[in-house]
């Protein structure tokens, strides 16, 4: 291939990239053109989205990007959520007196940094992503410097990120040594008749690099801590992208570099879904504070994420896709509507907080009402849709007690999604709540009702559009 | 004209009447608040007056189903609506207590109404899905969020308890469904459909039907609810208001019952086969301890409850005895169980909504006070007895006698449970309606008013006609349960 026709397939994140540079610019010489820079921001992956959906598919740079239906697809979804999180959170942080134009600049870049996860096609185009949107995301969580909580949520989520990129390229310098090269293609070749201890060793570190990305148990001490002390709607915005981004390079890795070690993994999939599940069902029910309720939610939810991925076949990366999609909308809109809540001044984050709220907020509460639900698999509402292909796969796929044992853990989780609903709609108010801000309570709203009853209809297109991006890794 | 699509969100219409009220209102606002009681009623007999149509025009001679609507899905999955004679007449019994329940909150319903009115509608709509969907993953749909009205419903307007009794119904339903729900998506991954009558004619392997029945059991066992697995109900129903315990008596215990006739015995046959003893074994205990339970009672709702359990199970009993009189007198018992128990329900509320108490001691000598009250109390009491000439008296009858070819033994022990029923049923209603007033708060109750009578008068016409014109029922769900009867036989080789 032609340098300039790999660059085509770059378009994506080359409008990305000089996008941020510009609105960088832009805010620096004009310190007062927050808001433009965030429109502009919005703009910009508007941009990106529509090129990734539209733009000639490949492999370039000798393999090391490709863009496909599943890039395409996990690109359109990455963007349009990071849009979504600018309004939110830039308007969140100008209320609190923090006017800063870096933030709308950080998401783009974060965003960048995903869209290269979504079509690495090696090892080292892998961790760019990886590092690139990962390096945006601790400045986030910081960003409200002034909270001390804040600070010490973008510290511990460094140190903790950088542990497990470090395991991440243990693991892809391993496997670079046994396999002879970092290009997932020559490594299937490599592995066509199962991986080699060595190669093993090393799939087993990337393994745990990812699973520390997408907060699976047992690497998901960081989440909590980041969850409760990170600002609201930065929160909400990388407990959904990122995830989905990491995801979609975890299928890609497994599947395309190891396809031939698919029961190898398998096993290895499969106990750190469960543990993810049984973490996140058990360990949410002590908790008081929804931001770390949802921290535990979001653990359980990528356990049921794993599992359709551990399945091994097209049928169960279609569902992970899938599921991913409706989970990001779920947490979106669960943390669009913390941002929007403040009760006498003072922001709205544990049960007690929410008492009553159905009478004095009943659209939020309602939006509240049907995320949860959503989050607990209840029909009709997504994430019931979300559960419901996961398990098929993994039926399919013969993981009968996978399926199972995630189906109970998901039983244990209703029980704090009822409490936090029992308390909206049970009890009676303690304070008188402010009004909600405009921005916040439409996103919420906007996203509650996709999540019923605007996805019994968005399936039918969504549906098969993972579809094809889950045979875009030649699974069988 | 698809009837079916609109008896089940025809609903959804006094739904979006009542949001407008609540969007351009005040929710406070007297005004408002009668509207929505208005709408409810309206939407409802609506309904009603829609199913009457369908019941009207139902064929009996057809075992088929009926009124079949179809449309195309995602993922192989269809839009599928249809009745035969086993679903036709739940739909109707869900469609003719709606508007009984709505007038019955008229007065005592008092803060959130409006809320509460789109609680019942939307219950509506949900429960009437579950009767006429023919595909599995949309019966699913309308099965499991049937549980978030009532969770509301019972959390929102209970009693002291209700945070408890909300949770406990939830949890214990919510826990079986997951089961059911992993064998329903096992059984589409074995035989590519998700259509409900083309999976009554596969044959599923006999090792794999025995996990499938145990998963479905372990939901409708919880729903029915079968000892010992009973024990959600005595507490949603003490701490639900009255409509609330109506509609969970008279149709959301029904979802168990049909979903074993609809799925477990055409299904899977072999495994059902294969459990009939325990099912026997449980119906019994449920119907002789049961009973035995509802007797030591203090509270007239939970004995109530209590005596809900015993009579279904005769239900579960006729429905595995597999034969055609055993299916027949199900389906009776859970219809004509659905009409008594919602009026005893209704009983208890009349007394509450003055007294603001359940306790049977409170009571006593209220006939002298309220000689109308008396008499229809002592009706639904003696069809919850099983007195012929009352509809209690056929389910019951034709239940045992269905069992006795099949299990001489099942039958006659749960023949002592109808013994037993009339203890506790009866001096219940001694201990409540007779005697001379000791309690001096009782001194000036008033008998029914006109909106009582009106909510009991239908009701004491359905008991009375079935009990002695059990045609009426009997005509339409023969075909149908005939039909089911020698499918199953003829695949258990019986």
């Amino acid at each position: 291939m032609t340098f300039s026709a790999d660059l085509g397939l770059a378009y994506p994140e080359l409008i990305l990239a000089i996008g941020a540079m510009v609105l960088l610019v832009l805010g620096a010489f004009a310190p007062k053109a927050g808001r433009l820079v965030g429109w502009g921001g919005v703009l910009v992956l508007a941009a990106a989205a529509f090129q990734a959906a539209t733009g000639p598919f490949g492999r370039g740079f000798a393999g090391g990007m490709i863009a496909d239906d599943a890039s395409a697809f996990a690109q359109v979804a990455i963007f349009a959520s990071s849009a979504i999180s600018i309004p939110l959170g830039q308007r969140w942080f100008e209320r609190r007196g923090v006017h800063n134009f870096e933030f709308p600049v950080l998401i783009v870049l974060a965003a960048l940094g995903m869209g290269m996860m979504a079509s690495a096609g090696d090892l080292i185009s892998l961790y760019v992503g990886v590092e690139l949107h990962s390096l945006a995301l601790y400045v986030l969580a910081a960003m409200h410097r002034d909270n001390a909580k804040a600070s010490e949520a973008g510290l511990k989520y460094f140190v903790l990120g950088a542990l497990s990129s470090g395991l991440l390229l243990y693991g892809a310098s391993l496997v670079y040594g046994f396999a002879g090269s970092t290009l997932f293609s020559d490594i299937a070749v490599a592995v066509k008749h199962g991986a080699n201890t060595g190669v093993l060793f090393g799939l087993v570190f990337l393994i745990c690099g990812l699973a520390f990305k997408v907060s699976a148990a047992p690497f998901h001490m960081w989440t909590p801590d980041v969850y409760e002390g990170a600002p609201t709607p930065v929160v909400g915005f990388f407990a959904a992208a990122p995830k989905l981004a990491a995801m979609v390079l975890f299928a890609r890795l497994l599947a395309e570099g190891f396809g031939g070690a698919i029961p190898q993994w398998q096993q290895v999939l499969v106990v750190l879904g469960l543990i993810s599940v049984g973490v996140g069902a058990f360990a949410g029910l002590a908790q008081k504070n929804l931001k770390r309720l949802w921290a535990y939610s979001s653990i359980a939810n990528v356990g049921y994420a794993i599992i359709g991925l551990s399945a091994g076949t097209a049928e169960g990366v279609q569902s992970m896709l899938i599921f991913m999609v409706l989970y990001m909308v779920d947490v979106t809109g669960f943390f669009a509507c913390l941002a929007a809540l403040k009760r006498q001044g003072r922001d709205m984050e544990t049960f007690d907080d929410m008492a009553g709220l159905f009478k004095e907020q009943p659209g939020i509460a309602l939006a509240m009402t049907a995320f949860s639900l959503s989050a607990l698999g209840l029909p009709p509402f997504s994430g019931f849709w979300a559960k419901l292909f996961v398990f098929k796969a993994a039926l399919n796929a013969g993981l009968p007690v996978a399926a199972a044992l995630g189906l109970v853990g998901s039983v244990v989780a209703a029980f704090y999604y009822l409490r936090l609903i029992k308390v909206m709609w049970f009890d009676g108010a303690t304070g008188v709540t402010d009004t909600p801000p405009v921005e916040a309570k439409t996103i919420a709203i906007g996203l509650a009702l996709f999540t019923f009853p605007i996805v019994l209809g968005a399936l039918i297109w969504i549906y098969p559009a993972a579809d094809r991006a889950a045979r875009a890794f030649g699974l069988a | 004209m698809p009837i079916l699509s609109l008896i089940t969100y025809a609903p959804l219409l006094g739904v979006a009447g009542i949001l407008a009220l609540r969007l351009f209102g005040k929710a406070d606002d007297p005004k408002s608040v009668e509207a929505s009681k208005w709408i409810a009623l309206v939407t409802t007999l609506a309904t009603l007056a829609l199913s009457v149509l369908l019941v009207v025009q139902f064929n009996p001679n057809d075992a088929g189903f009926q009124f079949n609507e179809t449309a195309p899905w995602f993922a192989g999955l269809n839009y599928r609506m249809g009745v035969d004679g086993i679903s036709v007449l739940f739909v109707l019994l869900n469609a003719f207590l709606m508007p009984i329940c709505i007038v019955a909150s008229w007065k005592a319903i008092e803060k959130r109404v409006l809320e509460y009115m789109i609680a019942f509608l939307i219950l509506e709509t949900l429960v009437t899905g579950v009767f006429v969907s023919l595909d599995i993953i949309q019966f699913y749909i309308f099965f499991e969020f049937g549980l978030v009205p009532m969770f509301l419903i019972i959390g929102i307007w209970g009693g002291q308890r209700r945070v408890y009794a909300a949770f406990k119904f939830f949890l214990y339903t919510l826990l079986g469904s997951v089961l059911m729900l992993a064998a329903i998506l096992a059984m589409i991954g074995i035989s590519h459909t998700s259509s409900i009558p083309e999976l009554m004619t596969y044959h599923f392997d006999p090792a794999v039907q025995t996990w499938l029945w145990l998963a479905f059991f372990a939901s409708f066992a919880v729903k029915m609810p079968m000892w010992p697995v009973h024990t959600w109900l005595p507490d949603a129903h003490v701490e639900a208001p009255t409509a609330g315990s109506v509609i969970l008596a008279g149709i959301l215990l029904k979802l168990g019952g049909y979903g074993f006739m609809r799925f477990s015995l055409p299904m899977f046959p072999q495994a059902s086969h294969l459990f009939t003893p325990l099912i026997f074994a449980l119906s019994v205990i449920a119907i002789v301890y049961t009973s035995l339970v509802a007797f030591r009672q203090v509270d007239i709702k939970k004995l109530i409850a209590y005596s809900s359990v015993a009579h279904m199970g005769f239900v579960t009993m006729g429905i595995f005895s597999g034969t055609p009189t055993g299916e027949q007198g199900a389906l009776f018992q859970m219809l004509s169980h659905g009409v008594i128990s919602g009026a005893l329900f209704l009983c208890v509320g009349v007394v509450y909504d003055r007294m603001h108490t359940r306790e049977i001691a409170f009571y006593g000598g209220i006939v002298t006070r309220m000689p109308w009250y008396a008499a229809t109390f002592m009706l639904f009491t003696m069809g919850n007895v099983g007195l012929p000439g009352t509809s209690g008296f056929v389910g019951e009858i034709l239940t045992m006698t269905g069992t006795y070819g099949v299990s001489t033994w099942t039958a006659i022990v749960a023949a002592t449970g109808v013994i037993f029923s009339a203890v506790y049923a009866l001096s219940l209603y001694r201990r409540v309606v007779f005697g001379t007033i000791v309690n001096p708060k009782l001194a000036d109750i008033g008998d029914l008013d006109w909106r009582e009578v009106a909510i009991f008068a239908p009701l004491i016409a359905a008991t009375l006609v079935l009990g002695v014109q059990p045609g009426l029922i009997m005509n339409l769900t023969q075909a149908s349960a005939d039909h089911l009867v020698s499918a199953y036989q003829a695949a258990i080789g019986g």
